[in-house]
């Protein structure tokens, strides 16, 4: 049986008919068409699935759509302004932060909750903001850098 | 299925009384159903928009709801300051994904003998707070959790709270875990311990163990160890009865040998930690990383 669950992603909203018991990432990739968000473990353990959820990042593969109504999600899609990417996406570009690329939008949604609530973490603090996204093109290091150049540019931006 | 989002608490009880049961972050919940180990419930009742259970109320005793998530508890002051245990377990658990939605309720009720937070509750003494259609009563946690996953609560409950008695003056706590890595972790054991300082002399010391039974265990017989220093000894004596009184299991993490000998380990770190903040030592939140506990980031 399914229901009508109104979904807010990336400020549109997204009438679905649904079964209640599909998680979110589902949802998001097969009905709402947004495809950026990865099924990776659907275990709540690698990250690939990390969407942002009033601001907070989840692991959408082992969250209830239905239970995200009323709430604000914001995708990997949601980050690019048109065709001008976010600072985060070029910049992860321009490090080589990304391989095969699979985990790369749940690392920007996490990258991106961490800046929003920390605009100048510490070495560390990237690292716990990171820790729950697994990279298995061993590119930590470069992913790291990544987020570490777009606090010094946010930075520079927001005091000049 | 069904999923009825409740906003307050007499919306919730009302749900349960009819069948539903509660969902709020679904780090377990929703977890056990993708892999296949338990169908979700026919009715779902989402608790984690309930402002009444989302508190955390200062006095005594203090009390925490049950929805309030561990990116909370391993942040907020009184929890930082007056519960450190807790917030120490907090900081441990899963990743920042895990900790924005998961909840202490959740982890209480869903009653794993590797919860983190569950030491460190019974040690600071924490009753738990059940509320259903025909009323409230508080239960001790030793007669909560029945056995690995079991609780003595009725389908018709919801834990709505933890209840902790105010803390004495110089009084600290402490949680320590084993972990092989720093997140996405499961305790292979952990220890909690509370102490309570006069002068230079234990005044009183409860500790819990973690991952080392079916349920969480509280350490018996420590009592003896009242009025005596903080020393070398007295870890050793506190981490015999640790290694005495636990049982664990072997798994594919550790074997029952390993874990009865690190949890004396564990125990007399959480032990010495928790007296160093009783003595008003600051060590930061988690204690784990403080004592270079997983592996070196």
């Amino acid at each position: 049986m399914s229901e009508l669950v109104n979904l807010e992603v990336n400020g549109t909203t997204y009438p679905v008919q649904i079964a209640l018991d599909r998680n979110l990432s589902g949802v998001l990739r097969d009905e709402v068409g947004l495809t950026g968000t990865k099924e990776g473990c659907d275990d709540c353990e690698c990250g690939a699935c990390m969407v942002l959820l009033d601001g907070q990042p989840i692991n959408s593969c082992s969250y209830l759509a239905a239970q995200a109504q009323g709430r604000s999600i914001t995708t990997v899609e949601g980050l690019a302004e048109g065709d001008e990417l976010h600072p985060l996406q070029r910049n992860i570009l321009a490090t080589g932060g990304v391989q095969c690329g699979f985990c790369t939008p749940g690392m920007l949604m996490s990258a991106q909750a961490l800046l929003d609530r920390n605009p100048d973490p510490t070495d560390e603090e990237i690292r716990i903001g990171l820790s729950g996204n697994l990279c298995r093109c061993t590119g930590y290091a470069r992913i790291l850098a990544a987020v570490q150049a777009t606090a010094v540019e946010l930075n520079s931006t927001s005091s000049s | 299925m069904s999923m009825q989002i409740a906003t307050s608490l007499d919306e919730v009880l009302a749900a349960l009384a009819a069948g539903a049961r509660p969902i709020a972050g679904g780090t377990d919940l929703v977890v056990g159903h993708r892999q296949g180990k338990a169908p979700l419930p026919e009715s779902l009742v989402a608790i984690d928009r309930v402002p009444e259970l989302a508190e955390i109320a200062d006095g005594d005793p203090l009390r925490i709801g049950a929805t309030v998530t561990h990116a909370r508890l391993m942040t907020d002051q009184v929890v930082v300051d007056r519960l450190t245990a807790i917030a120490d377990a907090a900081a441990l658990v899963g990743s920042p994904s895990t900790r924005n939605v998961g909840t202490l309720g959740g982890n209480v009720m869903n009653g794993s003998p590797a919860m983190d937070t569950g030491a460190p509750l019974v040690v600071l003494g924490a009753e738990a707070e059940l509320a259903s259609a025909d009323g409230i009563r508080t239960v001790g946690l030793d007669d909560l959790w029945t056995g690995p996953g079991r609780t003595s609560a009725t389908a018709g409950e919801l834990c709505t709270a933890l209840v902790i008695p105010a803390r004495p003056a110089s009084s600290g706590s402490a949680y320590v875990r084993l972990e092989y890595r720093r997140a996405m972790e499961i305790a292979v054991v952990g220890a909690a311990a509370s102490v309570t300082l006069d002068g230079d002399a234990v005044a009183s010391v409860r500790v819990a163990l973690t991952a080392v039974a079916p349920t969480i265990i509280e350490i018996d017989g420590l009592e003896g160890l009242t009025g005596r220093a903080i020393d070398d000894d007295l870890l050793a004596a506190v981490a015999e009865a640790a290694s005495e009184q636990a049982s664990p299991i072997s798994d594919l993490r550790a074997s029952d040998r390993y874990r009865r000998h690190t949890i004396g380990v564990m125990a007399r770190r959480a032990v010495d930690a928790a007296a160093r903040r009783a003595a008003g030592e600051s060590i930061s939140v988690p204690v784990n990383r403080a004592l270079g506990i997983g592996a070196a980031a």
